[in-house]
């Protein structure tokens, strides 16, 4: 039944369309205007569906850069890709997956460190009241649920570890679907919609801690070696002076008390500059799954 | 039930009034019942309809692109943050089929997994045939999988194309709630209209019945006499009570005319009784007269010693005080007072007759134990009815046979009883003695008893007859704490 496999290369055909479109596009849009509001883009690489936490933090961003600010929300990482490849966003927080594929085209700003590291784990998620899924193995048949295509822990991983076991998700399970979101990944499975699923380890924890009536129906089978956490990205259109800005005002939200406030309800340490390599091991993954 | 046969109508047509209107109470929630169930039922299937056309549309896309979180968002969202009482006119599980007849998504993906079988589903084993044949069935139509689940399967159609199945699956247990919830509801409102209903029914009730319990009230007062035309309070209507009203006014009317003219008899009677008494009286007087004059005209005639002399006063004398007796006894009689009976009554009733006896040659034999003392008896009324009696004992009684007197006190009663030997009155005339103009006596007119029994009846006593081949006794009791009304 559908599986994900011919639906991305679907995605990825349509993606390369756009992505020509989009270089066309940038060369219209230069955007550089003060007063135009910087577009920064969400992906639910962390908790985005926070309405009242996003509305505090682009006033904090607004008040350092003295510019006013824009979240953007879209359904799928890719629809916030493909606006940051064609320049019509600024910024995006996005999965290293998509990064390290289009890092050429991407500045690397920022990277949050969580628990003191830049780092965080993929996990492989089942219902509390199925305790014999314990490993990949048991997933013949069963329902089995992806965050987003664009994914590292909620897709890329999964497919790795499924190869590397020489599993082939295409028979193995009995049906698998994308929910598009970390955390409806886990609601998924906790409400039994599908068995096991893909989640962001980062995202788990933290809804563990804050509202653990949803995690608590659900068991973490596996845990991934780290990986690089999800950066804050630029369009490569993005005048530097701007993306330096971002830069200086995220890395320095550790630093007073509005920021601290505001890191602290994202259950992060602070935001840091990173290497590209960071997404080194992600690239690898991605590089034998392709 | 003869209780309630018994009961006063003051409380009979309220309570009658009031049982029919709870029957009528009850039959109007009997009918009402099943229709407000069909109509629940209606309901039930419109609502099933709409929400199973409008989500059908929606699922279009998340079953082309194979989308199971958005179909599950789609089949959650009516179910969710729906209160208990919405709950029951909603699903209880909304499942999605796909093309090849497995689950996709439901609403409940605990209980209908993703994948599964229709048959393998609880409480949707009936519905697998309509999944997998459903070209060859009608189209959406609700189908009883048992008695305790209603399920509606529809296609979800694009193009002419069916992608799959949407089933809506009803718990009977819902609909059940809510045709007892509403059962419940009409009985409070039956209730609360009862509570409105009932005390004007009564305050009817009782309208209705008051002019008759009025009329009960007036005829009750009959017996100890006839209440005044004033004194009813009779409702003026021109219905069948009021006309029961009128009509008994009359009688009451016609009643008194009645009383009044025997009344006037039996003052008459006594008139009539006491010229009797007075013929008997004057040949009495005349006797002694007679003897008197004798003595006196031989007295004249032939002078005399002191011996004749005093013969002669003796034998005047002894003739004045019969007569003065004999005229005591009458003078009491012909004037009615209120003074009480004493045994000196009795010694002037011995008096009064014995000249008639003497004449019939019959006996008394006279029995009178009583106190010489003052009784609370009116004399006069008392003397009459042991007169009659006497008078009448004498007219039965033939010549040398005994008339038994007696008369004592037995408890609260003055206990008279007047025994004649005469000949046996019959069975059939012994029924009648009482009445007027009853006796066929040649000498009496039959008024004699009759006036007794009304006496004793007055002072609250009884007069009794017993005869047999031995004689005729009468018997008369008469309460002795009795109080002139």
């Amino acid at each position: 039944m559908g599986e994900p496999a011919t639906e991305t290369g679907f995605s990825l055909r349509r993606r390369r369309t756009l992505q020509a479109l989009g270089c066309l596009g940038a060369l219209g849009w230069a955007r550089a205007g003060a007063d135009e509001p910087i577009r920064f883009g969400l992906t639910p690489v962390f908790l985005d569906d926070q309405v009242g936490f996003l509305g505090r933090w682009r006033w904090y961003l607004e008040g350092r850069l003295e510019r006013p600010l824009q979240f953007v929300q879209r359904r799928s990482y890719d629809e916030i890709l493909q606006l940051l490849l064609e320049g019509r966003i600024d910024f995006s927080w996005l999965c290293g997956y998509p990064y390290w594929r289009h890092r050429h085209r991407l500045a690397l700003v920022s990277v949050p460190v969580y628990e003191g590291a830049p780092l965080y784990r993929a996990y492989l998620i089942r219902h509390a009241e199925d305790p014999h899924l314990q490993d990949l193995n048991r997933l013949r048949g069963r329902t089995f649920a992806y965050s987003d295509p664009d994914s590292n822990s909620g897709y890329l991983y999964v497919r790795h570890r499924l190869q590397q076991q020489g599993l082939d998700p295409a028979t193995l399970f009995g049906r698998s679907f994308f929910t598009l979101a970390h955390r409806r990944v886990i609601e998924a499975v906790a409400v039994r919609l599908a068995d096991a699923g893909a989640v962001d380890g980062y995202v788990w924890d933290v809804l563990s801690r804050r509202a653990p009536g949803i995690t608590d129906d659900t068991r973490v089978i596996e845990r991934s070696d780290p990986f690089g956490f999800p950066p804050v990205v630029a369009s490569r259109h993005l005048a530097p002076t701007l993306s330096e800005s971002m830069q200086r005002v995220l890395n320095g939200m550790h630093r007073d008390a509005d920021g601290r406030a505001l890191l602290a309800e994202l259950a992060l340490d602070r935001f840091e500059t990173a290497a590209p390599d960071l997404y080194e091991d992600i690239g690898r993954m991605a590089d034998g799954v392709a | 039930m003869l209780l309630l046969r018994d009961l006063s109508l003051r409380y009979k047509i309220p309570l009658r009034a009031v049982v029919l209107v709870l029957i009528t109470a009850t039959l109007l929630t009997a009918v009402q019942v099943p229709r407000e169930r069909d109509e629940l039922q209606h309901d039930l299937e419109e609502n099933a309809r709409l929400l199973g056309i409008t989500l059908t549309q929606n699922l279009v896309v998340p079953l082309i692109q194979d989308d199971v979180w958005r179909a599950f968002e789609l089949l959650r969202s009516p179910l969710s943050g729906v209160d208990e009482r919405a709950a029951e006119r909603l699903p209880f599980a909304l499942v999605l089929f796909d093309r090849d007849l497995r689950v996709m998504a439901s609403s409940d993906p605990a209980r209908y997994p993703v994948n599964a079988e229709p048959e393998a589903l609880p409480r949707f084993r009936g519905i697998a045939p309509w999944v997998r044949a459903s070209p060859t069935l009608p189209g959406a139509r609700p189908l009883v999988v048992d008695e305790n689940t209603l399920a509606l399967v529809l296609p979800v159609v694009a193009d002419g194309v069916t992608l799959g199945h949407l089933v809506l699956g009803y718990s009977r247990d819902g609909m059940r709630a809510r045709a007892a919830r509403l059962v419940q509801q009409s009985v409070i409102y039956t209730l609360a209209l009862l509570a409105l209903i009932l005390p004007l029914t009564w305050y009817w009730g009782q309208r209705t019945a008051r002019p008759l319990i009025k009329l009960a009230d007036g005829m009750a007062q009959v017996g100890a006499g006839l209440p005044e035309d004033a004194a009813l309070d009779l409702e003026e209507s021109g219905d069948e009570i009021g006309r029961a009203g009128v009509a008994f006014r009359r009688m009451l009317y016609e009643l008194r005319q009645k009383e009044a003219l025997e009344q006037e008899v039996m003052v008459n009677e006594r008139l009539a009784a006491v010229g009797r008494l007075a013929a008997g009286v004057a040949h009495e007087i005349n006797n002694p007269l007679g003897g008197m004059l004798n003595a006196v005209d031989t007295f004249k005639r032939y002078g005399g010693d002191a011996e004749q002399t005093a013969r002669t006063l003796s034998l005047i004398e002894r003739g004045l005080l019969q007569i003065r007796d004999t005229v005591s006894a009458l003078l009491v009689e012909a004037r009615p007072s209120g003074k009480p009976l004493s045994l000196q009554d009795f010694e002037d009733l011995h008096t009064l007759v014995s000249a008639d006896a003497h004449r019939q040659r019959v006996n008394f034999d006279w029995h009178v134990a009583l106190p010489d003392v003052p009784l609370p008896l009116p004399a006069t009324l008392v003397r009459q009815v042991v007169l009659n009696l006497l008078l009448n004992a004498l007219q039965s009684t033939p010549p040398g046979e005994i008339i038994t007197v007696c008369a004592h006190i037995t408890g609260e009663y003055l206990s008279i009883q007047v025994i004649n030997a005469g000949p046996l009155i019959p069975p059939e005339r012994l029924g009648h003695l009482f009445e007027p103009f009853a006796g066929d006596h040649p000498r009496g007119h039959g008024l004699g008893l009759w006036v007794s029994y009304q006496i004793v009846q007055q002072l609250r006593g009884q007069i009794a007859v017993d005869s047999d081949e031995s004689g005729t006794g009468f018997t008369v009791r008469l309460p002795l704490c009795h109080e002139e009304d």
